[in-house]
């Protein structure tokens, strides 16, 4: 994939081109692997040939989104348990901002999303392979442990006396907000539109607002400062979310292997524990 | 002076040039000039505008009113002990090297409802910080503060003491020696200052995302509209870039030559 020119080489001065080169070398090196995520066969295994020389090792890239990190994380782990020779690196954020940085050339091997429209807009630019529902979520209310301002339902978002904290329209958990919200016929009040759902929980744990809603998934996630509230016709409002290895991966064969991982009896059992619904 | 480079020096210094201006090349080649007009005039773009200058000027006052006292604090601790000296230096040094975001982990912390101090407001006044207007410019004037206080400091320790001097022995108090003979001697420093100021405040992102969060017309300012609009609306969002960018480049340019530092004439 694309490799940045060694760019800081022609600025060596005469006496300590030695170090520069040498400088330059690793930083040529660092930026490869670190913008490729690919640890290709050649250079690396030159360069950690500590055991396992069996099989070349070998990193796969995960763009999930910000409601995935605990599952995924847990998922990775246990993946690189079973595959020794692989390195998972992840990395979440709203789905919407992923697909955008998928689409402009990130070098992603697996990208898996909080619903279906980002994952689409990365499947229209022709990136990714046959994409699988592998996980379903709903919302829930948050409230700060104790819920100091008394939040009982839905309706709650609609006063405007108290602090409201939503995802932003733009992003998988703010679309299904809006969606659940206007079912219910409240008139929400919010007082900040965040870009991922992990920022909302963030507002909710630290007390700063008073009621937020987020994936049920999240309540958990986020330990024992944060209680969920279960609110009417969230049922009625389900994220699909899907999982797909990328065309440009480096290594398709553990970008597969990550997709099956995840869509197999394993990522079932991690994403139920998680709170997550089968597709 | 042009002969005089070395090749390699030139080469870096190219490659310097480029680095700076490539990127902001590509959002002006890239930007829907044709539905420009139509972007820019959207109601969710001309709220962030409007936001944004607002806050940004706000901003600006609050650190010319508070960052020229500190300025002059900044040049006269040069005759102070060291310690004292660095650390006083070091604090107004913090949020130019702190990432942003850090910035408004730190605000939300203090002045948030369950920090120290945005507990006592909210107990004692009702007020909470977070999330409002007023969150926004607190945002701006933390990270843009620094520009402002370096910019007097360094017109400060440049300026001729001796004609203050004069003024004191004429019998001028403290005061009158300040303001009519140090504030007109650096006032191109406090200009630069104040024009550097604006233009960070009106970039600022990180610390307003975290502390004031993201409201349309009310927390939601340029940098962040862009940010968000690039995940639904990509040429929204570069037609946002684009905006910022103009307004730097010509607030920069128009100052330029009458104040910034080096180039007085």
């Amino acid at each position: 994939m694309r490799r940045m020119p060694p760019a800081t080489a022609p600025t060596a001065t005469r006496t300590p081109r030695r170090h520069l080169a040498v400088a330059a070398g690793i930083l040529a090196f660092a930026t490869a692997s670190a913008l490729t995520g690919c640890a290709s066969t050649g250079a690396s295994s030159a360069a950690s040939s500590t055991g396992r020389a069996d099989v070349a090792p070998t990193t796969v890239t995960v763009f999930a989104a910000a409601s995935l990190t605990e599952a995924f994380d847990t998922l990775a782990a246990q993946f690189e348990a079973e595959h020794p020779n692989v390195d998972v690196v992840l990395s979440y954020g709203g789905s919407a901002a992923l697909a955008q940085q998928v689409v402009e050339g990130a070098p992603v091997d697996v990208f898996a999303s909080a619903a279906e429209p980002p994952m689409q807009a990365v499947a229209d630019a022709g990136l990714a392979v046959d994409p699988v529902v592998f996980a379903t979520n709903t919302l829930e209310l948050a409230v700060p442990a104790g819920n100091p301002a008394g939040i009982t339902g839905l309706d709650d978002l609609a006063n405007p006396d108290l602090r409201i904290a939503l995802c932003d329209p733009s992003v998988p958990c703010g679309a299904a907000s809006a969606e659940l919200l206007a079912r219910q016929g409240v008139g929400a009040a919010p007082d900040t539109l965040e870009s991922d759902v992990k920022a909302v929980l963030t507002k909710v744990s630290l007390g700063e607002v008073d009621a937020a809603l987020v994936y049920r998934t999240d309540v958990p996630a986020a330990g024992g400062e944060v209680e969920g509230i279960e609110v009417p016709g969230a049922a009625s409002v389900v994220n699909r979310y899907p999982i797909a290895a990328l065309s440009e991966a480096d290594d398709a064969a553990a970008a597969d292997d990550f997709v099956a991982f995840v869509t197999g009896p394993t990522g079932r059992e991690v994403l139920a524990d998680a709170g997550f619904g089968a597709p | 002076m042009a002969g005089r480079l070395s090749w390699p020096v030139a080469v870096a210094a190219g490659i310097a040039l480029a680095v700076l201006v490539l990127p902001p090349a590509a959002l002006v080649l890239r930007a829907p000039w044709a539905d420009l007009p139509e972007l820019l005039a959207r109601e969710s773009v001309i709220q962030a505008l409007v936001l944004s200058f607002a806050t940004a000027t706000l901003a600006t006052a609050i650190c010319l009113v508070l960052g020229v006292p500190l300025a002059a604090l900044l040049a006269r601790a040069a005759d102070w002990p060291t310690l004292p000296r660095r650390v006083l230096r070091a604090a107004v040094t913090v949020p130019l090297v702190l990432p942003p975001v850090v910035g408004g982990i730190a605000m939300l912390l203090l002045l948030g409802r369950r920090g120290p101090i945005g507990r006592l407001l909210e107990e004692w006044f009702g007020v909470t910080v977070p999330f409002t207007t007023g969150a926004v410019v607190l945002a701006q004037v933390f990270v843009s503060l620094p520009f402002l206080v370096f910019a007097v400091e360094g017109a400060l320790r440049s300026a001729d003491r001796r004609t203050e001097l004069a003024a004191a022995t004429l019998g001028a108090s403290r005061w009158q020696v300040f303001r009519f003979v140090t504030l007109p001697l650096v006032a191109p420093g406090v200009a630069a200052g104040a024009v550097l100021c604006f233009t960070r405040a009106l970039g600022e992102f990180g610390a307003t995302i975290t502390f004031a969060g993201s409201l349309p017309g009310v927390t939601r300012t340029l940098p962040i509209a862009s940010y968000l609009a690039m995940q639904s609306d990509p040429d929204e969002a570069i037609a946002l870039a684009l905006l910022l960018l103009a307004v730097s480049v010509i607030v920069l340019l128009g100052l330029r030559d009458r104040w910034l530092p080096g180039v007085r004439a």
